[in-house]
């Protein structure tokens, strides 16, 4: 849905701004500059739109890595689930899908389980900050999807992760 | 081990069907017997005689083969066979004693027309010069030669160690070929020794936990085609396939068909965290067994059907736990090493199989019931995992890792005697034995 409505609301500017072209052609760029200019003057006020999501620094990072066998979010990663969380208050929309996975440690059964609690921690944690349960959906993957296949602690720590999908802005 | 020192036999490649249901072929699999075991009992089985063509299995080498694999026999090598008897009175003891062979098995295969042969095998013991089995098998097609082959072998088996030999049977394994986008994953049954792979099944998501039903008919298994983890039960023959749990919330996984095929326990986890169900499959209807926070998964039915094995954290570290098929206060089974998963029941009760973690080495263990709950390692790790035992419990399958592969390992139930079992490109998991055929 996110794609369709972005580039159906561009399209709509654009045939306003057409239109708008043939008697003022100045106006309408300079409410677009007021309205970019007026968010980041009140820090923290600032409502986050569809399209932060490829540009803001913090929103770019989807993905939330953990320790061996453990679900806690580390303070490192609260940062995210704040942006993030604002993101999804900012934007009612916009839904999530947090897909938790694990290292190749363990049955692959056990880390389904072990997958999914740490997307339910996300899940919390992005909860705790504001967000709306209702647009977070949470899949474990166990360890049946590795960005990396070596036996060793450096290749581990990547698998264990959840990555943050957004399914519709 | 190691993929250097892989002097495997290695199988023609058949061609992959592009079949998603149904019977086709099955990329093979290498196989490699490793180790062996002094106390095994030697066994002479003569290259069978034959008359005409040529024919594609070599029905010694196979009786041959499958008892090493069991780790109970030692047979002669072909290149030892000094005398090649074909019937009993051909049979100079005096050779074989000198050979220091216990028994010999000796056969002959005959023209049955129509393209069919018939098999006739003698089983002797050298020692009192005795015959202990004669048979002439019923006629078949020369393409089900090893079937025939694997029947000899239990009935040699049985008849000296008194035990049903578990040859003639067949395993489920899931292989994977490619990463990531490119990979498609197969549902695969196979002879129990490797040989006569045939697609189930086929998705380019992951497939897990392939269960045999108890008459062999049909394998539950849990798919992520839909995107979430779904379970399904298929028939091996016909393809026909149900979904029973498809849940868009949580896990739907771990099937485990009971022991008279009526039920299938479940790991369901919509309502936050996974539990144990057990559904009646006629009337779907789900009774739940376990009420913890922690994960509680890969159930396993007691041999009895009267209780249900279970892995669960709800002691910090995931252990093995029983609790009555019809619910209550589950019970704590396993306390040795730090972490024990997805256990394995051998067929009388007696013998349970899990992976033991102790630090990053995921091994195989055995608990014996009658040895008061010491276990005992038939796998070397680091990451080996699905412990499935053969319907007689002779021997286990288990996958492992071997450098960035998936292989599986059948081994012996003391651990002595390994078969490897790997995929020329492509990575095997998933292993679970199937029951004793009928067919």
């Amino acid at each position: 849905m996110n794609k369709t409505v972005r580039i159906a609301l561009v399209a709509l500017l654009c045939v306003g701004a057409a239109a708008c072209s043939k008697k003022q052609e100045v106006k309408p760029q300079p409410q677009q500059q007021e309205t970019q200019q007026e968010a980041p003057a009140q820090t923290g006020e600032h409502k986050y739109t569809a399209a932060d999501l490829d540009t803001d620094a913090c929103l770019k990072v989807r993905t939330i890595y953990f320790d061996f066998d453990k679900d806690e979010v580390k303070p490192e990663f609260q940062q995210y689930m704040q942006c993030h969380a604002k993101f999804l208050q900012d934007v009612p929309t916009a839904r999530m899908r947090l897909e938790g996975n694990a290292d190749e440690r363990g049955t692959r059964e056990y880390n389904l389980g072990l997958g999914e609690r740490r997307g339910n921690a996300v899940s919390s944690g992005l909860q705790a900050n504001g967000a709306s349960s209702s647009q977070i959906s949470v899949i474990s993957y166990g360890k049946e999807k590795p960005v990396c296949r070596e036996h060793n602690e450096d290749c581990w720590s990547k698998n264990r992760r959840v990555e943050i999908v957004y399914t519709a802005t | 081990m190691r993929r250097s020192s892989r002097s495997l036999l290695t199988l023609a490649l058949l061609l992959i069907a592009a079949l998603v249901t149904g019977p086709a072929f099955g990329q093979a699999l290498n196989v490699q017997i490793v180790g062996g075991t002094k106390s095994a009992t030697p066994i002479a089985v003569v290259p069978f005689a034959q008359q005409g063509a040529p024919l594609p299995t070599d029905v010694a080498d196979v009786i041959r083969n499958d008892l090493n694999r069991c780790g109970k026999f030692r047979s002669l090598a072909v290149s030892e066979i000094v005398e090649q008897p074909t019937q009993g009175s051909d049979i100079k003891f005096a050779t074989w004693r000198l050979l220091k062979q216990d028994y010999i098995v000796i056969g002959r295969i005959k023209d049955a027309g129509n393209g069919m042969v018939t098999v006739e095998y003698e089983l002797w013991d050298v020692n009192r010069q005795q015959r202990l089995l004669g048979e002439a098998m019923s006629p078949a097609a020369t393409s089900d030669l090893r079937s025939v082959a694997h029947q000899i072998a239990d009935k040699i088996f049985q008849q000296i160690t008194g035990i049903p030999g578990a040859f003639w049977t067949r395993i489920a394994y899931v292989t994977m070929v490619g990463s990531g986008n490119n990979a498609t994953y197969s549902l695969i049954v196979a002879d129990s020794d490797g040989y006569n792979p045939q697609v189930v099944a086929r998705s380019h998501e992951a497939l897990l936990s392939p269960k045999w039903s108890p008459d062999g008919t049909r394998i539950a298994y849990v798919s992520f085609e839909s995107g979430n983890s779904a379970i399904y039960i298929q028939n091996i023959t016909t393809g026909a396939r149900q979904l029973i749990s498809g849940r868009a919330k949580g896990i739907n996984g771990a099937p485990a068909w009971s022991p008279d095929g009526t039920k299938l326990a479940l790991a369901l986890s919509y309502t936050g965290n996974p539990e144990i169900y057990v559904m009646d499959l006629g009337s779907r209807q789900e009774t739940r067994l376990t009420r913890s926070l922690a994960i509680n998964t890969e159930p396993v039915w007691a041999p009895d059907g009267q209780s249900v094995y279970f892995t669960s954290d709800r002691s910090g570290k995931p252990q093995i736990y029983r609790v009555s098929a019809s619910g209550g206060t589950p019970e704590r089974i396993s306390f040795q090493g730090q972490q024990n998963l997805d256990s394995a029941i051998s067929y009388d009760g007696k013998q349970i199989a899990m992976v033991q973690a102790n630090g990053n080495v995921y091994r195989i263990a055995i608990m014996d019931q009658s040895l008061g709950g010491q276990v005992r390692f038939i796998s070397p790790g680091p990451i080996d995992e699905s412990p499935s035992f053969a319907p007689n419990a002779s021997m286990l399958i288990y996958a492992a890792t071997d450098g960035t592969r998936d292989v599986l390992y059948a081994v012996s139930n003391d651990g002595l005697v390994r078969q490897r079992l790997a995929l020329a490109d492509g990575d095997v998991r998933e292993p679970a034995w199937g029951p004793y055929r009928k067919q």
